[in-house]
């Protein structure tokens, strides 16, 4: 049974106050707490380390899988190895996402390391929110690791969500795309006090058609500190893009490094990196229509973070 | 009825000299009129117009709305007591779509039936464009008309418009005029435009020219044609007065 505070941290990183039937595993200050499987989607507890595998048979349609991550332990440090295979025509939306509420002390943190394995022409929706709480001087850190290997004709779109309460972030994402291979990242993220975040991206474009297409939107607030790397390699006929969008204000600070490789005279790599304050305008426009400064303000960023 | 009284501004050069931009302006605009200010560049209209809006501050003199003296009235208080305006510039933004904008500008979440009403009325095809962004993928002409659906979307008693004929191409022009005369015909509220295109000085009520930061004259266009000329000729000839321009030199 989880108790109020973890079922708080699960609504906001997954949108769920219950279980919602289909395939799900919570897991709560390290331990399973909740498990069920489908007949498509199968999961299976790690024998040589902390984790799970998620089975996806081949041609199944339309499910979700939930696999939120909740601590509310302060001093908890939590590791764990997901490894998803994904099979052929299969197209599943996945729904993870870590939520640390930490009162304590102590730091608390988790770091996810997640490997996607997706066969021909399969294709997921993969959603991670990343949310911290609670008023205690300990620290909640995340440092999720993605890996994604995508076989021929596959499609992988990942919204990656960190809006509030995390102190501490490294996000490392790498992916590989095989011929006709896709992927989609649309990253959205705020920081706010002194937390510090950064984002490493590698996306290696090796097939023939292959693309991907890498989005940061981010706003950076009081103190804190951004990093987006962004890196495509381009080994084969290909289309990257990357782009990094970011809200400065306060005394913030962010750095956006993107780095494209094109190594096959048929590549096209391409990156945008825009860095700034609200516009004074967008403020006067909104205000115009009878909104105050603060609520132009907020107006703005809760649309540029969508 | 929005009155200015003795309104002066003043800015300082890069030299440190001070300059006057508008010089004891006394107007009164009436209730339900479509008034039309013009003039030569560099004459004080869109300062005048952003003075009126709060976006600057008068360096002397008072402006009053129905007798209310709002000069030291924020630009979101003068929004809630009833001024609309539409920037010379319509502004992008990412991420906020066509309806959050007239949701905002009403003031109210709206079915999609009746924000699409706001943009129908702008020659917009509605659902087309509700839930784009109001960003860098829309043509000036489209913002433009986003701009004038956010201000009949506000309702309020006083609609600004600052050259709504700037940075816009030919055909977009030729429709977005048909739009102020379609407003013309049905007002409902005190309309004041800057402009210099002859198809909206012909629809006016009143035509107000200002030159070198003063009210040269106030009347009918037929009896103001020789000075808009006159003003036309002092700024240097250019085809913005004529018919289906979009020039705005």
């Amino acid at each position: 049974m989880l108790n109020k505070d973890q079922l708080e941290l699960l609504n906001e990183i997954a949108g769920i106050t219950c279980n919602p039937g289909g395939a799900i595993n919570i897991r709560a200050n390290g331990q399973l707490a909740e498990r069920n499987v489908t007949e498509n989607i199968n999961i299976r507890t790690k024998e040589d380390k902390p984790g799970i595998d998620i089975i996806v048979k081949a041609g199944t349609k339309g499910e979700t899988v939930y696999i939120p991550v909740v601590i509310d332990e302060s001093g908890m440090t939590d590791v764990v190895y997901n490894d998803f295979f994904i099979g052929e025509d299969a197209d599943v939306t996945i729904v993870a996402g870590c939520g640390i509420h930490n009162c304590g002390e102590h730091d608390s943190q988790h770091d996810g390391i997640h490997r996607f394995f997706l066969e021909k022409n399969a294709h997921i929706r993969y959603v991670e929110n990343h949310y911290g709480s609670g008023d205690g001087n300990g620290k909640r850190i995340l440092n999720p690791v993605t890996e994604v290997y995508q076989e021929e004709g596959s499609s992988c779109e990942m919204e990656m969500v960190q809006i509030k309460g995390v102190d501490s972030t490294v996000r490392t994402t790498k992916d590989k795309n095989k011929k006709d291979a896709k992927l989609v990242v649309r990253e959205r993220l705020m920081t706010h006090g002194s937390q510090i975040a950064e984002s490493n991206y590698v996306t290696v474009l090796e097939g023939e058609n292959s693309s991907a297409d890498v989005v940061s939107r981010s706003v950076a607030r009081d103190r804190s500190y951004q990093k987006y790397v962004s890196r495509i390699v381009g080994n084969a006929a290909c289309y990257g893009h990357t782009e990094c969008d970011a809200i400065l204000m306060d005394s913030a600070r962010v750095l956006a490094v993107p780095e494209l490789d094109a190594a096959c005279i048929d590549a096209s790599l391409v990156h945008e990196a825009a860095i700034g304050k609200i516009a004074g305008d967008q403020l006067i426009k909104l205000m115009t229509l009878g909104l105050t400064p603060e609520e132009a303000e907020e107006k703005i960023i809760e649309g540029f973070l969508g | 009825m929005l009155e200015l009284k003795n309104v002066s501004f003043e800015v300082t050069d890069v030299n440190g000299e001070k300059k006057k931009i508008l010089d004891d302006i006394n107007l009164r605009f009436d209730e339900d009129k479509f008034v039309v200010i013009t003039g030569p560049n560099g004459s004080g209209k869109s300062t005048l117009a952003r003075i009126l809006m709060g976006i600057e501050t008068p360096t002397s003199g008072k402006i009053y709305l129905d007798g209310e003296d709002i000069t030291g009235k924020t630009i979101t208080e003068r929004a809630k007591l009833g001024i609309s305006f539409a920037l010379q510039q319509p502004v992008r933004f990412k991420g906020i779509k066509v309806r959050d904008l007239i949701e905002i500008a009403a003031g109210r979440k709206m079915e999609t039936n009746e924000a699409c009403e706001y943009l129908s009325r702008v020659g917009l095809c509605a659902r087309d464009y509700i839930d784009r962004e109001v960003n860098a993928s829309l043509s000036g002409g489209e913002l433009k008309r986003i701009e004038i659906a956010s201000i009949l979307a506000r309702g309020t008693k006083i609609a600004l418009f600052d050259e709504p004929e700037a940075g816009i191409d030919l055909w977009s022009f030729q429709s977005l005029i048909k739009v102020f005369e379609g407003m013309r015909e049905d007002l409902k509220s005190s309309i004041i435009i800057i402009s210099h295109q002859e198809r909206i000085l012909n629809i006016a009520d009143e035509i107000i020219l200002i030159k070198g930061g003063k009210v040269h004259k106030r009347g009918q266009k037929k009896d103001m044609i020789l000075d808009i000329l006159g003003a036309t000729l002092e700024g240097g000839v250019c085809g913005k007065y004529m018919e289906g321009s979009d020039e705005t030199c």
